[in-house]
């Protein structure tokens, strides 16, 4: 197939113009610096992952929440992950995991890039906002064993 | 020589080997469920699915259309006439130069043969005629794919198993191959073979075709469920089936 050389300049541009907002937060493994002003709030934090509407995070982690049955196991279990990882190492996994590591099933919660046959309600958005990622962030950071 | 030999023959181990694994690693939705669940299937008075084989077997023996003929006016006895016929769907129509569903087979022949209104996809009907075609299969192999004229629309179902979609940005490969048996919060995931279709689905409190359940996996994902009858649906089951060759068919299957 050949790609018109507009659509080429297009998605140079759009490259330039998102990459970079990415990029340049992360440092090695992580992404140190808050993605809202405001810092996050573990107890919003611990109902986003929880619930089953927003996080989606008990679908295949396990963790400390003894009132929730149904957890999963596709994942490593959250127990003690503030004290395996940092708030900056925390704030990558979740923000963008498959752009650490292209094979992982654990989603991007905010990208929105790349993405094919998303479904209207949920076009152009991230999974999470920043605001909500920095609640989740502030929570897991509590979990020290 | 020897050398190209002696690796030809390592391929064809190595090939055998992991047809052989995945062969007998192959298991039926059934085979997750718990015990209730599968007795509930396994019992056919208990069976909540069996209700519409037999409203189907009905519908089999009404005349209707136009032309004023039932099913059984041109096919007599579904018991030896539509045995095994289930196995091979979808399979190739001449017509359309293409591979269409057990559904689509059975609104053609409503259309053409019996000038009736279509039936509307997910309706009752649809269902227990559907329901009650394939139940004459119940336990026969699934043998699906044979014919080579449908080897581009297997490749193109494949490709469509395979490729990331939705918000969540998965593949049905990612939890049917690559993590099935494990636990996506309360729901053991199967490895999709679809050899229950139609089903009674607990959560539904209904039966259900494939193409409804294949756009709950889509939505779970938060991808754009492909319409009913569309010919993604028709590649997908063509290439589930195709996978589970060999699998004996349950309709009416129980899921939860
Ligand atoms: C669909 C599956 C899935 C969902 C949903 C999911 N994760 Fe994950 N997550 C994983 C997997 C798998 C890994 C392990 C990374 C790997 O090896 O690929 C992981 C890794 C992580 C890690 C790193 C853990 C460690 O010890 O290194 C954190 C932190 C994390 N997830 C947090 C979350 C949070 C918070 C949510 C919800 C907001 C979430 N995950 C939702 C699958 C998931
Ligand atoms: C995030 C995980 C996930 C993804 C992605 C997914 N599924 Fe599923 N699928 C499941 C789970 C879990 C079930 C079983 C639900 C239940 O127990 O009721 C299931 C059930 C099924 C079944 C029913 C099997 C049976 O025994 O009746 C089929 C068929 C199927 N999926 C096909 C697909 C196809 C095709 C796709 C892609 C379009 C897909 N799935 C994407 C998790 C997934």
């Amino acid at each position: 197939m050949r790609v018109p050389p507009s659509l080429i300049t297009l998605a140079l541009v759009l490259v330039l113009v998102t990459a970079p907002a990415f990029a340049e937060r992360i440092v090695g493994d992580a992404m140190p610096d808050r993605l809202a002003a405001a810092p996050g709030d573990p107890e919003r934090g611990r109902a986003i992952v929880t619930s089953r509407q927003t996080g989606l995070c008990l679908l295949c982690h396990s963790g400390p929440f003894p009132e929730e049955r149904f957890q999963g196991d596709l994942a490593p279990s959250l127990a003690g992950v503030g004290s395996r990882l940092s708030e900056g190492q925390i704030r990558l996994r979740i923000a963008d995991a498959r752009g650490l590591d292209p094979d992982t099933i654990m989603p991007s919660y905010l990208r929105t890039d790349g993405l094919d046959r998303v479904a209207e309600t949920w076009r152009g958005k991230p999974i999470l906002s920043a605001g909500e990622i920095e609640d989740v962030v502030a929570f897991l950071a509590t979990l020290k064993d | 020589m020897t050398v190209r030999r002696s690796s030809l023959a390592a391929a064809v181990i190595l090939l055998a080997g992991t047809a052989l694994a995945s062969d007998t690693d192959r298991r039926s939705g059934f085979d997750f469920m718990g015990p209730q669940t599968q007795a509930m299937q396994a019992d056919d008075t208990a069976n909540p699915g069996m209700l519409s084989v037999l409203d189907g077997e009905d519908l089999w023996n009404t005349p209707a259309g136009a032309a004023n003929r039932s099913c059984a006016d041109c096919h007599g006895d579904a018991a030896t006439s539509m045995r095994g016929v289930a196995t091979r769907y979808p399979s190739y129509d001449e017509k359309a130069k293409a591979p269409i569903t057990l559904d689509q087979r059975i609104l053609q022949c409503r259309a053409d043969r019996q000038e009736a209104p279509p039936l509307a996809w997910e309706s009752p009907d649809l269902l227990a005629l559907s329901a009650y075609v394939a139940h004459q299969s119940r336990g026969l192999p699934v043998e699906t794919g044979a014919d080579p004229q449908l080897t581009p629309f297997i490749d193109q179902g494949r490709e469509l198993f395979t490729q990331r979609q939705g918000q969540l940005d998965f593949s049905c490969a990612d939890c049917h191959d690559a993590n099935w048996g494990k636990r996506l919060g309360g729901a053991v995931i199967p490895q999709a073979h679809p050899t229950g279709y139609p089903i009674y689905r607990l959560e539904w409190q209904a039966m259900g075709s494939l193409q409804r359940r294949l756009r709950n996996c889509m939505a779970g994902v938060r991808a754009e469920p492909y319409g009913f009858g569309s010919p993604e649906h028709t590649e997908l089951e063509l290439f589930l089936m195709t996978r589970a060759r060999g699998l004996p068919l349950e309709t009416p299957g129980v899921r939860p």
